[in-house]
């Protein structure tokens, strides 16, 4: 066992400074089985898949930066399946379920905790739509609850409660098995056990161009040199179009930036994590202490992993409303990640117009509960040039055939 | 926080504004000749660039005027704005 606490003991010994490293730095070979553009979560779970349940292992992971440092490390680590639609629910549902057996699969903490997701309803308005919501789910087999407002009081004693409040408090959703897991550990779990069956992890290798054989892509132009594969899988997120673009097409995806902020540790004060159907603002306390908490997208695309000021002002104002007892924390974080927005808040896992790229975008601002299983079912296509079960209706031809999944409610984030 | 200079009003702060999408961007057209694919372009299909980019602002709390903006979306920079009817700004590299 290279980690156990016998290891522990043992490293403790030598200050720590002999640990294995978790995956090889190799450097590139020129031909692959398949070339992973994107060493994030979803990036690196495609790899662990296409190699444990296809066994294709001659993969080549490439990340412009380092592992989980783009949206895998920007996210609010809430993982849930409440969906609406039965494409989505059942989609979400497994990726929850891979979720759920994940650090015994990968032999690393993901630090799992299932403490409940909680959306607060504020008017008559929202329970109806939370009713509907919660009807959805149980005809989809997903856990999911509908809470009157004593009951919510009794999960989020300190939601403001006045007369006076603005957001009066009315009632709420619960699904139990919803939550938040380590991010980090998701990214590094996956690489560390894609490594493990021959997976070339590769780091600081920026994709500046593909490589053309006809009509054909057939590798991509790196910073590393020329990498060849007979299959390109693109999993970058918010960057999609970008290189798109460089392969000659088009993707109905608009970029923004999503922020989030963490406050400074407090004693535990939350004990699931809550969002509110009016302000779409929504929190979890991590296990620092620290109120992690996100809201809406910033109004204009970009690419800028930064945010804007107006945006996390009303982010921070409808907080308050909620809980006013949080107005003297100070904020300790602050940090955007760039997501790819579709129309329909559908994720894309499909071939792409152009032949020999397959792409897994079209997250939007929810791609980090979904990494088991859009890792699962991306390896699935690019393995069998057939689409999942579970991922027949997130094709690109939708936007052209008008069959969209429209879970933009469901997504929980306003856009 | 963004300073956008409307071409009516001179330079306001980004909540008086609303982001209206890339320009030029034509609707197809007569729509019976209009196939699945080229109004899937039109309405969905985006170039979405990281860099410059021509689009369509409207002043909502100011002057309800639409007008273009050059803008770069990785650094925010605003490179010009123009007025709806004039022609189409340059994008200067």
């Amino acid at each position: 066992m290279r980690f156990s606490a016998l290891a522990l003991a043992r490293n403790a010994a030598s200050f720590h400074e002999n640990w294995p490293q978790l995956w090889r730095s190799p450097t590139p070979q020129s031909r692959y089985d398949v070339i992973i553009v994107g060493g994030g979560g979803h990036g690196l779970a495609t790899a662990y898949y296409l190699a444990k349940e296809h066994g294709i292992s001659k993969v080549a992971v490439i990340e412009r930066g380092w592992l989980g440092g783009g949206n895998t490390g920007r996210n609010t680590t809430v993982v849930r399946s409440n969906y609406f639609y039965p494409e989505s629910a059942h989609f979400y549902d497994f990726a929850l379920r891979l979720y759920e057996g994940l650090s015994r699969e990968l032999g690393f903490n993901v630090m799992l905790s299932q403490r409940g997701m909680l959306t607060i309803g504020h008017s008559a308005h929202h329970l109806e739509l939370l009713a509907r919501w919660v009807n959805a789910l149980q005809l989809n087999g997903v856990d999911g609850e509908l809470l009157n407002a004593d009951q919510v009081r009794e999960w989020l004693p300190l939601l403001n409660n006045s007369a006076a409040a603005r957001y009066p408090l009315r009632g709420g959703l619960l699904q139990r098995r919803g939550g938040i897991a380590r991010h980090d550990a998701v990214a590094w779990g996956y690489a560390r056990a894609a490594d493990a069956f021959g997976v070339d992890v590769i780091q600081n290798c920026e994709v500046l161009g593909f490589i053309r054989d006809g009509e054909r892509i057939v590798g991509v132009e790196t910073t590393q040199g020329q990498l060849r594969a007979p299959k390109i899988a693109l999993a970058v997120a918010g960057h999609s179009s970008v290189l798109a673009a460089k392969a000659g097409f088009r993707l109905p995806v608009t970029s923004y930036a999503l922020q989030a902020f963490v406050t400074e540790p407090v004693k535990p004060v939350l004990s699931c994590v809550a969002l509110s159907m009016a302000t779409g603002v929504y929190l979890s306390q991590s296990d620092k202490g620290e109120l992690v908490v996100g809201g809406g997208l910033d109004l204009y695309p970009s690419y800028a992993q930064r945010g804007n000021l107006p945006t996390l002002q009303g982010v921070v104002a409808g907080l308050l409303e909620l809980f006013p007892c949080f107005s003297r924390l100070r904020l300790l974080r602050q940090w955007a990640g760039i997501v790819d927005v579709v129309h329909d808040s559908t994720p894309i896992i499909d071939k792409a117009p152009v032949s020999g790229i397959y792409l897994n975008c079209g997250w939007g601002t929810g791609g980090f509960k979904a990494i088991p299983g859009g890792g699962f079912v991306f390896a699935h296509l690019l393995a069998t040039d057939r689409p999942h079960k579970l991922a027949e209706g997130f094709t690109l031809k939708r936007f052209a055939s008008g069959a969209l999944i429209d879970e933009a409610a469901a997504a929980g984030i306003s856009h | 926080m963004l300073r956008i200079p409307c071409p009516w009003c001179g330079p306001r702060d980004e909540p008086e504004f609303r982001w209206g999408g890339e320009v030029p961007l034509v609707r197809p057209g007569p729509p019976q000749a209009v196939t699945e694919s080229a109004w899937a372009e039109y309405l969905f299909m985006r170039d979405n660039p990281k860099g410059l980019v021509r689009e369509r602002w409207l002043h909502t709390l100011g002057c309800r005027q639409w007008f273009i903006v050059v803008r770069n979306t990785a650094t925010h920079e605003i490179q010009a704005t123009s007025a709806l009817g004039d022609p189409l700004p340059e994008i200067r590299p």
